[in-house]
């Protein structure tokens, strides 16, 4: 298939090798010549949530049958390091002095085999002077003790510290006739890439060479360069096929930040792999946001004031997670409502348990659910419609920018029309009779409706560029490397679609390559729904370029004038206008530009600012009133994510993101106790979404196309789970409400959904 | 210990440590790496062969308890080059996105369909429970499923 394929369902060419072969990751590279004879290294963990270490005893795990070494912090000369986001807050990749959670690594055993390391970590003897645990983030908040004293406070970032406006309180309500109050625990949850972590690391010629399961081979190659104190240039990182990520493998960890450095001691290749158990307790987590809301306005329901007060938990180390309520909650505030007086304070607090990263969805839907819970509040309090209320305040459609009161300057939006769209396939008002019905009636099943309308930021992480360059082989076919990083985003396929529809070469004579710093050296890899509207660009921008580039080369070699050469983008032909029988292959053409390299091309494309997709969910689920037992029914989803590439792929990015949306509202939560000790460590305890709690998910398209890029395209990779997640939290509390319950936190389990019940009935 | 297995049509015979167990042997012993490890509780089915034609998590087995039992992996699923129907219909549908899952689901898929070859959507749901996937919402993999049997 060639020509203008954009917009069509093409099938993915990477999926062959998955369904007969499997693809190859890290823990698959068993004949990779450069880590062959690899040891294995295991690490020692802290099993106490904050402590100082008094002991570090490893004498006898060095006699544990395969051991070749053992290693402290001290032995490896490691060093603590401030944190990119408080320079205040230092720690080491080997703990130093003191461990702030569960999982956090003292020390490192180096085995001949994976399976050795697991017995002889069991010989270590750490003895710990056990500090106050601090697991509550108000606890935390206002602790005397603190996780990393030089900070002065466990408070590690503050939009009123960075010098943005408080919070007015009460005063910004006045003259509303209705005012609001809720608290919202957006709780902790485990991103769970079906793939846990694995990386090799191997110093071949004085470079190390690494391979990493990772979302982000050129970002995590300057983390490795800073752990190993050498240039980036003395580093190749090599990506295998990645098994998800989910924000959870963007960044490096110290597991894998350790590699090259015990490598180099040993001078030897070596390699790690976790376990579920341990990468439940140090991949990082998501989400653990508290939220105090206030809204106001007036009786009719024009939402005229909405406060919103964030506390963002960092977890043990001032990691990604820090800065999302301020950059990313924060500026997203306000939805997709014209509201008039807006105000929202973040404050990130460090705590004793794993570290917070970003998450799918990383920020916004926090935003989306603070902000669609309390117009479901207002909603109820002036006994009106939740999605009556909600398109009496939305945005009126718009094609040019508009700027919110608190942040950003949205691309284009028609909030109103996705509503429509969602009411109608739910059959809305039906829904609502039979609702109305049940109600009467009594039942003991009720049924509760949830809607959502959502505005999100994608591609808005600096700097919004992405690399691509494009190589015609002699033989005529075609090699696009890419800076993004695909692990489930059908990138191989999306881009060959791209590069196809621009050069007329066949989709299945295009490779796409991607994560080898050697072959890829500039790339913002794969996070924040940033590929295509940036990768996907400058796929278009180099192959266009491209084109011009070999009309020149046509032109010599059909002796006429370049203006005057074509291109047939169905056949990747060129000949002179108006004599298509004589014609250049792109082989004749990349011949003549290089006869052994072909032709090629390289370039950055550069977007002028992110883009705002956004969309309307209905979720209906059954509620079993005596056993606080929910069934989600139905889940009716229009997310417009502008100019569509390929549906196929847009369809199963949606359906995804819904998935990890209603495990977070319905199931899901990653829980301490209050010693910080975790509890859900593995996929027994954790209750990972399944297909049975899912219904099928009814997809309608929308696409308002951006002025942001070429391709028109907006991100769609995290729409799902922010949409999705108010939904779905909104009908279980929506299917009871009537009992008298206004809000049930996350998850809307069975015990929670009972026990709301019970408190207003009692 | 001693243990003759057959996988994907060919035996192999060898020592193995008792507490091997059978997807170990498989990725590292036979070495094939198709079949994934996703878990330590058995609770995501990444590991799903067919043992003796029936589908079973190949990590809550020894190998050794596998001596005499003739497998199929994901590798022996596509038959002179050409793919099972489920391996087509997964394809298809877009059951897969990272891929990790797949082997075991696509094993797990067609144990189902060997014991009910025309589920409904419930059923379906009901016979993958045992499987995790955290990219496709399960949306598609029941759609791949369903399009599997209507093939048949």
């Amino acid at each position: 298939m060639a020509g203008s394929v954009l917009g069509n369902r093409v099938l993915r060419k990477e999926d062959p090798k998955f369904l007969t072969s499997g693809g190859k990751y890290i823990e698959d590279l068993n004949d990779e010549p450069l880590f062959a004879g690899a040891l294995h290294v295991t690490y020692v963990r802290s099993t106490v949530a904050h402590a100082k270490i008094t002991k570090i005893d490893l004498s006898e795990c060095k006699t544990a049958p395969g051991v070749v070494a053992v290693f402290t912090a001290q032995d490896l000369g490691l060093d603590e390091e401030p944190s990119n986001f408080n320079a205040a807050a230092k720690r080491a990749h080997l703990a130093i002095g003191k461990v702030r959670w569960v999982g956090e690594l003292v020390a490192a055993v180096v085995t001949e085999r994976a399976d050795q390391g697991e017995d002889a970590i069991e010989r270590a003897v750490i003895e710990y002077e056990t500090l106050e645990p601090l697991i509550d983030l108000e606890q935390a908040m206002n602790s005397k003790t603190l996780i990393y004293e030089e900070c002065g406070s466990n408070i590690v970032m503050g939009t009123v510290e960075m010098g943005m406006p408080d919070n007015t309180g009460d005063e910004l309500f006045k003259g509303c006739e209705v005012v609001v109050k809720g608290r919202f625990m957006n709780q902790r949850v485990a991103p769970c890439p079906l793939e846990a972590r694995g990386s090799a690391a191997s110093w071949i010629d004085g470079r190390l060479h690494q391979w990493i399961s990772t979302q982000h081979a050129q970002g995590v190659r300057g983390e490795v360069a800073k752990a190993n104190k050498i240039d980036a240039e003395k580093i190749r990182i090599i990506t295998p096929d990645v098994g998800g990520g989910f924000g959870a493998k963007i960044n490096g960890y110290s597991e894998e930040l350790l590699l090259g450095n015990i490598s180099k001691h040993l001078g030897k290749p070596v390699r790690w792999r976790e376990t579920r158990s341990e990468s439940m307790i140090s991949l990082g987590h998501g989400r653990a946001q508290l939220q105090y809301v206030t809204i106001g306005g007036t009786k009719a329901g024009r939402v005229t004031a909405y406060q919103l007060n964030a506390i963002q938990d960092s977890g043990g180390w001032v990691d990604l997670g820090t800065v999302l309520a301020p950059f990313m909650t924060r500026p997203m505030s306000q939805g997709v409502y014209d509201i008039e007086k807006m105000e929202c304070r973040t404050t990130s607090v460090v705590t004793n348990t794993t570290p917070i990263v970003a998450y799918r969805g990383a920020g916004r839907p926090e935003a989306t659910a603070a902000i669609e819970r309390a117009m479901d509040l207002f909603a109820t309090e002036i006994g009106k419609d939740p999605a009556e209320v909600r398109r009496m305040n939305l945005i009126p459609k718009f094609m040019q920018t508009y700027k919110t009161k608190i942040g950003h300057t949205y691309d284009v939006g028609d909030y109103g029309a996705a509503l429509d769209k969602v009411m109608a396939v739910a059959k809305y008002s039906e829904a609502r009779a039979e609702q109305a019905a049940r109600r009467k009636r009594g039942d003991k099943v009720q049924l509760g409706i949830g809607v959502s309308v959502y505005v999100e930021v994608t591609g808005g992480v600096d700097p919004m560029q992405e690399h691509a360059k494009i190589n015609i082989l002699p033989n005529g076919r075609a090699v696009v490397y890419t800076g993004t990083s695909p692990h489930g985003q059908g990138h191989v396929t999306s881009w060959a679609m791209i590069a196809s529809s621009e050069t007329g070469i066949d989709i299945e004579d295009i490779d796409v390559v991607w994560g080898d710093t050697d072959l890829v050296p500039s790339g913002g890899g794969t996070m924040g729904s940033r590929s295509l509207q940036q990768g996907g660009a400058a796929v278009q921008k180099v192959s266009i370029e491209l084109v011009d580039q070999a009309r020149k080369l046509a032109a010599q070699l059909l002796e006429a004038n370049e203006n005057d050469i074509v291109l047939d983008k169905t056949t990747g032909a060129f000949y002179v206008a108006g004599t298509p029988s004589i014609s250049k292959s792109w082989s004749d053409v990349a011949k003549t530009a290089d006869v052994k390299t072909g032709l090629t091309h390289e370039g950055t494309f550069v977007a002028s600012s992110a883009t705002f997709p956004f969309g309307a969910h209905i979720a209906i689920v059954e509620v079993d009133t005596e056993t606080g037992q929910v069934k989600h029914r139905r889940h009716i989803a229009c997310d417009d994510a502008g100019k569509v590439v390929n549906p196929l792929i847009l369809d199963g990015q949606i359906h995804g993101g819904i998935a990890q949306g209603t495990a977070q509202a319905l199931l899901e939560e990653f829980r301490y106790d209050n010693d910080g000790n975790p509890l859900t460590t593995n996929f027994t305890e954790y209750t990972f979404i399944s297909a049975v709690e899912l219904p099928s998910i009814e997809v309608i398209h929308m696409e308002t196309p951006t002025f942001v890029n070429p391709l028109g395209a907006k991100g769609i990779g995290e729409s799902g789970t922010i949409g999705s997640t108010p939904a779905v939290q909104s009908a279980v509390i929506d299917a009871v409400m009537h009992l008298g319950v206004r809000h049930i936190d996350m998850p809307t389990t069975p015990e929670r959904v009972w026990s709301a019940i019970k408190a207003v009935s009692a | 210990m001693k243990v003759s297995i057959t996988v994907n049509g060919k035996t192999h015979d060898g020592d193995v440590e008792p507490r091997t167990l059978l997807v170990h042997y498989i990725r590292e012993t036979v070495g094939l790496t198709g079949t994934n490890v996703g878990c330590d509780t058995s609770s995501c089915g990444a590991c799903t062969i067919h043992m003796n034609g029936e589908a079973v998590k190949s990590c809550t087995i020894l190998a050794v308890q596998a001596d005499g039992a003739n497998l199929t992996t994901i590798e022996g699923l596509a038959k002179d080059g050409v793919m099972h129907p489920m391996q087509t219909a997964f394809m298809e549908n877009h059951g897969l996105q990272c891929g990790y899952c797949t082997p075991g689901m696509v094993m797990a898929a067609v144990g189902l369909l060997n014991e009910n070859p025309k589920p409904t959507e419930e059923e379906v749901r009901l016979g993958l429970e045992g499987n995790l996937c955290r990219c496709t919402g399960y949306h598609n993999i029941v759609k791949s499923v369903l399009a599997a049997a209507g093939a048949k």
